[in-house]
């Protein structure tokens, strides 16, 4: 009996199977962003056509509106035309401040990047170092308050924290400047580059706007930075508690390898991993969280937009701000999971 | 008793149970953060349905003399802009907060629940599409759907309680359908098929209930977070309307008096976060007693 040789097919590098399956499952789930919000803006109870003619219009005129907006059409043609107009950059225009909503969120959307990036640097930064002092110490107080206060990021309002921390270091001690992102006679000195500010005020080499846009972010960001440190430092404890259970961890034990270089080398390089989903997941979690964190700061970003428009009761920038927040959100959550598998030597 | 409950070769299904709770019991009780966590809840569920013998004044009760006032012997938090007790609203807002998460757990585990073991039982196309859909809202940001969706139902306690079971669903589908993958094929399963059971009750009667302490521990992790998101809805005025006495709707009262009576916006936080924190401890020692695979994590 003879083997069979072995065939060698081509096969192309992994990473373009991985990249080509995120291509699709994200679209799909845009697909399915879209379904919702599009679901969600049809449930609404206020009658689109209504706001639009008023109550007092005949009901020619009101068939006429219907016509005009397309709401005669059956809801599967409806839809597609609602997902070109998404593609096209069109969400519609906002009843509140009457600019197309497209417009007013690209103007709103570097004010939440900016505060989210300190905000997960901040997370990172402090999270991991917890995280993995809670591990090597499992079970000490060290690693019990760390593990408390990881759960308190889990049961502590983010309004609350907000509102708290306002009274606090800007109307107790006054640390901190307060709501807002910049003093009003500052306000517009320095000229729009990237909408952040901080490096915008870099740029035109405008030291006071820099200092006095620092003193607003630096509240806003530090609350939202625990939040992201609480998830960071629960789970690399958790990462890390499972490498350092590994026999090869007691084997570099003794060996005599020093206990830091076990725990920072050994044991650490390879939850390296699967801390990049995890600190993806909080940044986009951030993003979301910034909603309640904003509307306690008036912080012009999208999450106070968001709010503003739900009490205007402002359906097109609702929904258009869920749609921006929830692509931001698919996007970083699937490209992390995507980072996850190229990165992940295992699935070489 | 005690050899009873500890029988290797249990009689009844009864027998069996109970022995299996009496275990899993003992391991909670030796974790003393879970044991504070189940305090916490129990206290919670008492102050709840005796609200009306502990609280010492009416949650609705306005006194506009004393409008305001710091916490004191008479009023332990202090009261609102219409004269109210603060302490007797916290504590009535124990009777919300406690319907909330049960009408949460109630809707959204169930739910999660079928749609993941049919999932998991039928597999190929069925799997493929109920799971796409459960993806889908997954990767969906919770908060912000639970925001758009009460903004579509009109704001209101109801349609916050439906809004949060809607986003909270997809992962009770996604355990339920891995903990059905483990044992769709397993000789019990198909046993019962050969009996001639329906593939209906194969799933209710004997795949659901193995899925259960995995659920429970899952439902009591989240419940801190679905107590977050009904306070922020109410914060952000879309969840209970005034004059209820729900704990995130009276942070947003006293947001305009933070800075000078930072009593009203404060004593309610500090009841959502004792209650977050207390199924935070439960679902961390729930899952270290329930499941010893992961004891001793996070």
């Amino acid at each position: 009996m003879t083997t069979r040789p072995m065939l060698t097919r081509y096969r192309p590098p992994r990473f373009v199977g991985a990249i080509g399956g995120f291509i699709v499952v994200t679209a799909l789930t845009f697909l399915g962003l879209l379904a919702i919000t599009f679901f969600i803006g049809r449930v609404v109870p206020i009658d689109p056509v209504l706001s639009v003619v008023g109550d007092r219009a005949t009901n020619a005129q009101y068939e006429a509106a219907r016509v005009a907006m397309g709401l005669d059409r059956p809801l599967f043609i409806q839809f597609v035309s609602y997902v070109g107009d998404v593609l096209q950059g069109d969400l519609g225009r906002s009843v509140s401040t009457g600019r197309p909503v497209a417009q007013d969120l690209l103007r709103a959307f570097p004010a939440t990047l900016e505060m989210a990036t300190i905000g997960i640097i901040i997370g990172v930064l402090l999270g991991v170092p917890m995280g993995v002092i809670a591990a090597a110490r499992a079970g000490s107080w060290v690693d019990q308050i760390i593990r408390v206060l990881a759960l308190l990021g889990y049961s502590v309002p983010a309004f609350w924290l907000g509102l708290v921390g306002l009274a606090l270091f800007y109307a107790g001690l006054g640390w901190v400047a307060g709501p807002g992102r910049i003093a009003v006679f500052y306000d517009g000195l320095v000229p729009q580059v990237t909408g952040l500010l901080l490096v915008d005020s870099l740029i035109a080499g405008n030291g006071q706007v820099f200092w006095n846009a620092l003193d607003h972010i630096a509240l806003p960001s530090i609350i939202l930075g625990f939040f992201a440190l609480a998830y960071i430092a629960r789970m690399t404890r958790s990462f890390m508690l499972d490498q350092l259970s590994q026999e090869y961890v007691t084997t570099a034990r003794v060996k005599g390898v020093s206990e830091w270089r076990v725990i920072w080398v050994h044991a650490f390089g390879p939850i390296r991993v699967p801390l990049i989903t995890v600190i993806g997941l909080s940044y986009a979690g951030l993003l979301e969280g910034s909603v309640m964190i904003e509307t306690v700061f008036s912080w012009p970003g999208i999450g106070n937009y968001l709010t503003t428009a739900l009490f205007n009761a402002d359906m097109n920038a609702v929904l258009g701000a869920t749609m921006v927040i929830g692509a931001v959100f698919i996007l970083i959550n699937k490209t992390s999971d995507v980072l996850y598998r190229v990165l992940d030597p295992r699935s070489r | 008793m005690r050899e009873w409950l500890l029988t290797e070769s249990p009689a009844s299904r009864m027998q069996a149970s109970a022995g299996r709770a009496y275990r899993a019991g003992g391991q909670l009780l030796r974790n003393p953060l879970a044991v504070v966590g189940g305090l916490i809840i129990l206290l919670l569920i008492v102050t709840a349905a005796a609200a009306p013998l502990i609280a010492p004044a009416s949650p609705f009760g306005q006194d506009l003399a004393n409008r305001l006032m710091p916490p004191s012997a008479a009023h332990w938090m202090g009261t609102d802009e219409l004269g109210r007790d603060i302490f007797s609203r916290v504590i009535y807002g124990a009777r919300i907060t406690l319907m909330i998460v049960a009408l949460v757990a109630i809707i959204s585990a169930p739910l999660g629940l079928v749609i993941g073991a049919v999932a998991g039982y039928f597999g190929g196309w069925t799997d493929r599409i109920l799971m796409g859909v459960t993806d889908v809202f997954l990767s969906m940001p919770k908060l912000i759907l639970a925001l758009a969706f009460v903004a579509a139902l009109g704001p209101g306690i109801e349609n916050a309680i439906i809004a949060i079971a809607i986003t909270a669903w997809p992962a009770y589908a996604r355990i339920a359908r891995a903990e059905t993958l483990t044992f769709r094929n397993s000789e019990f399963v198909a046993a019962t098929r050969l009996l001639g059971a329906s593939h209906g009750r194969i799933i209710l009667r004997h795949v659901l209930p193995l899925c259960t302490s995995s659920m429970i521990i899952r439902v009591t992790l989240d419940m801190a977070g679905i107590i977050l998101t009904a306070a922020g809805l109410g914060f952000l005025g879309l969840g209970a309307q005034p004059p209820l006495p729900e704990w995130g709707a009276m942070i947003s009262r006293g947001r305009v008096f933070i800075l000078d009576q930072w009593w009203v916006a404060t004593m309610p936080g500090f009841a959502i976060i004792i209650v977050s924190l207390g199924f935070c401890f439960l679902g961390d020692g729930l899952r270290d007693a329930l499941d010893p695979k992961s004891a001793g994590k996070s």
